[in-house]
């Protein structure tokens, strides 16, 4: 099967939608000419004008604002925030108003809105460049969070975001626009709500979002060598999770570990681990483990941040621990 | 401006309408019969009226806190928004937005909005979406002086001004943001002033007279229709009571200075205006006057008597179904 990067599927994804709903439309801080600052929108400003790929101003709240306003007028707008640490200048907008309009208004009015953001650290971009805020989305009922793997991943989620009917914010992964991995010409969806089994085994389940699940598939393949199989869940989406799937895993293995690169306290990690206890406690043989990053900002220096970050030792450890 | 009698009498009748409309909504909070609370718009009805007046039925309004004005304005049914006031099921929002969340697209009423400030950059979109569809419909943002000082209002018509979007900022200045006064939250006299800094026109206006805020706006909506780009208005008129139905508003306003705003009561000098003009006899003006009592009269009989909504409905309209 042909290779193309996660930001290439990124924009395969868009051109598709636009190409066949012209409702669909793109825009951010530097969506257009330049292509996006991860190139994730190039070319899409030269196949479709200025008036569907939209360079804003410096405001994000301004952006998604406008955004809300273009999907409650019956558009299907896909917002950039360059940096999901940007999300703190545009949160009444996300938060008050994209993710609570269907409501408030008793189901009159919908706000078909994607918000395209990105989580990760490991690029020595400092505190206000790596953060990995989406479990922050969890918490606001009304939004969809997804939070695409692989080129593969991105592609079919987004494709399905532009098409959902309500405010999806999709979390990609600075550290992954440029990796590429297998994508299949003909087109395809990947639907909203469901986690996949990415490695079957019965001795442990990791549970991973984002590049989480390829750093997991790195430790899998290492202990089985030392004939420990670990079953490898993508969660994929957030919001809706699907609970069938964990449950089903941990019903199998009776151990969980749960990787994901936000900030140990309160969150995701914390949601599924609470979640398994209260669907399946008398199925789990020992302790949850989580590996998430240290309850800290994120340093600069190249050793403070590894430090910090869920890395494969780090996955390693925590599965040998509750297998002891 | 010449306007023909029946647009007149119109226009005395939506003021009166949200009038009347905001006295019983203070009475049916003084008897216990709603929860919560709202933000009554005595005092600034000849907005809302002077400027919907210019309006289609498909063109857009954002709303705000203090929304009801806006919403009857634009075409709002008594009864359904008094039921959602109350909380009831047969409100506009089936009792799940109530007084500050009142949405009716089909009638270009696209919410209003508990957030200050946070309907300005959702103007924008509704704004670029006629733009890009070129359905010569027009979006008329209404806020307070105070949601001027928010950076959403920057954002907002920043982006509104750069793309000359078909949008009518109109600034309801009422002098007050909860007890903090213009003077105090702002170092300008005239909010208008800050039009300049977006290079759009900005209109100053007596909010008080229905006719100069009619003439204002119907420029400001052409220039928008025509695809000149957007126009901000700065109404200068007073909130009659505090900040909502449970704050008498005295404690941070002179007595002389609530008396002054009343006696520039927008309803009575219209009135007058008419009736000098030979336009109504006072005669029929309390006609109308009664028959819109009894609108609203029969609104509060109907919310009363229409059912909350079942508890589980709290878990529906979450997301589409």
């Amino acid at each position: 099967m042909r290779e193309i990067t996660y930001a290439q599927a990124i924009k395969e994804a868009l051109a598709e939608e636009m190409r066949c709903d012209e409702n669909v439309v793109v825009l951010g801080e530097d969506v257009g000419i330049l292509g996006g600052n991860f190139r994730a929108t190039a070319g899409l400003y030269q196949e479709f004008g200025e008036k569907r790929v939209l360079d804003t101003p410096i405001s994000e709240s301004g952006i998604i604002g406008c955004a809300v306003g273009l999907a409650m007028a019956g558009f299907r707008p896909v917002a950039e925030l360059m940096f999901g640490d940007f999300v703190c200048t545009a949160m009444d907008q996300i938060v008050n108003q994209a993710a609570k309009i269907r409501y408030m208004s008793g189901g009159k009015l919908s706000v078909p809105l994607v918000i395209r953001t990105n989580i990760g650290a490991g690029r020595s971009s400092a505190a206000q460049h790596s953060q990995s805020l989406h479990a922050w989305f969890c918490h606001t009922p009304g939004l969809k969070v997804i939070m695409p793997s692989s080129p593969y991943e991105v592609k079919g989620l987004l494709k399905s975001a532009i098409r959902d009917e309500d405010p999806v914010m999709i979390f990609e992964h600075k550290g992954m626009y440029n990796k590429k991995g297998e994508v299949p010409e003909e087109e395809y969806t990947i639907s909203i709500g469901n986690a996949d089994i990415k490695r079957e085994g019965k001795d442990v389940t990791i549970i991973a979002t984002s590049s989480m699940v390829k750093e997991s598939m790195i430790v899998a393949d290492r202990l089985k060598e030392e004939d420990i199989k670990v079953e490898v869940i993508d969660l994929r989406t957030l919001v809706p999770m699907d609970k069938t799937t964990i449950i089903n895993s941990v019903k199998k293995t009776g151990r969980l570990v749960i990787v994901d690169e936000g900030v140990k306290q309160a969150g995701i990690t914390a949601e599924i681990a609470v979640m398994v206890t209260e669907e399946v406690f008398d199925f789990l043989d020992g302790p949850i483990e989580r590996v998430a990053n240290e309850n800290t900002p994120i340093p600069f220096s190249p050793p403070l941040e590894e430090f910090v970050r869920p890395t494969q030792e780090k996955i390693y450890q925590a599965v040998k621990k509750i297998l002891k | 401006m010449k306007l023909s009698k029946e647009k007149l009498v119109e226009m005395l009748r939506k003021m009166l309408e949200i009038r009347c409309f905001e006295e019983a909504i203070y009475y049916v909070y003084a008897q216990g019969w709603m929860p919560g609370l709202a933000h009554l718009y005595i005092g600034q009805e000849a907005i809302a009226v002077g400027v919907c007046e210019n309006l289609k039925k498909d063109d857009y309004i954002t709303s705000t806190h203090r929304g009801h004005g806006h919403l009857i304005a634009k075409g709002g049914d008594l009864n359904k928004m008094m039921a959602e006031v109350m909380g009831k099921v047969t409100g506009y929002c089936k009792g799940k937005g109530g007084s500050m969340h009142i949405a009716a697209p089909e009638l270009g009423i696209m919410g209003a909005n508990g957030i200050v400030g946070g309907s300005i950059p959702i103007a924008t979109g509704l704004g670029l979406s006629s733009k890009l569809e070129k359905d010569s419909r027009v979006t008329i943002c209404f806020f307070g002086e105070g949601a001027s000082n928010q950076g959403a209002f920057h954002e907002g018509l920043n982006m509104g001004s750069l793309w000359k979007l078909p949008i009518v900022y109109v600034c309801e200045n009422n002098l007050y943001a909860i007890s903090v006064s213009q003077q105090r939250s702002q170092n300008i006299e005239d909010v208008a002033t800050r039009a300049k800094a977006y290079g759009i026109p900005g209109e100053i206006v007596d909010g008080n007279d229905v006719l100069a805020v009619y003439e204002v706006a119907q420029k400001a909506i052409n220039h928008a229709r025509e695809g000149k780009g957007s126009t901000l208005i700065e109404c200068k008129t007073y909130r009659w009571g505090g900040h909502h139905v449970g704050d008498p508003g005295t404690a941070y306003r002179p007595p002389k200075e609530v008396k002054l705003w009343k006696d520039k009561c927008p309803i009575k000098g219209f009135k007058f205006s008419l009736i000098k003009r030979k336009i109504l006899t006072q005669t029929e003006i309390d006609n109308i006057e009664n028959e819109i009592k009894q609108r609203v009269d029969k609104a509060i009989e109907f919310a009363r008597k229409s059912s909350y909504p079942a508890p589980e409905e709290a878990l529906d309209d979450i997301f589409a179904k």
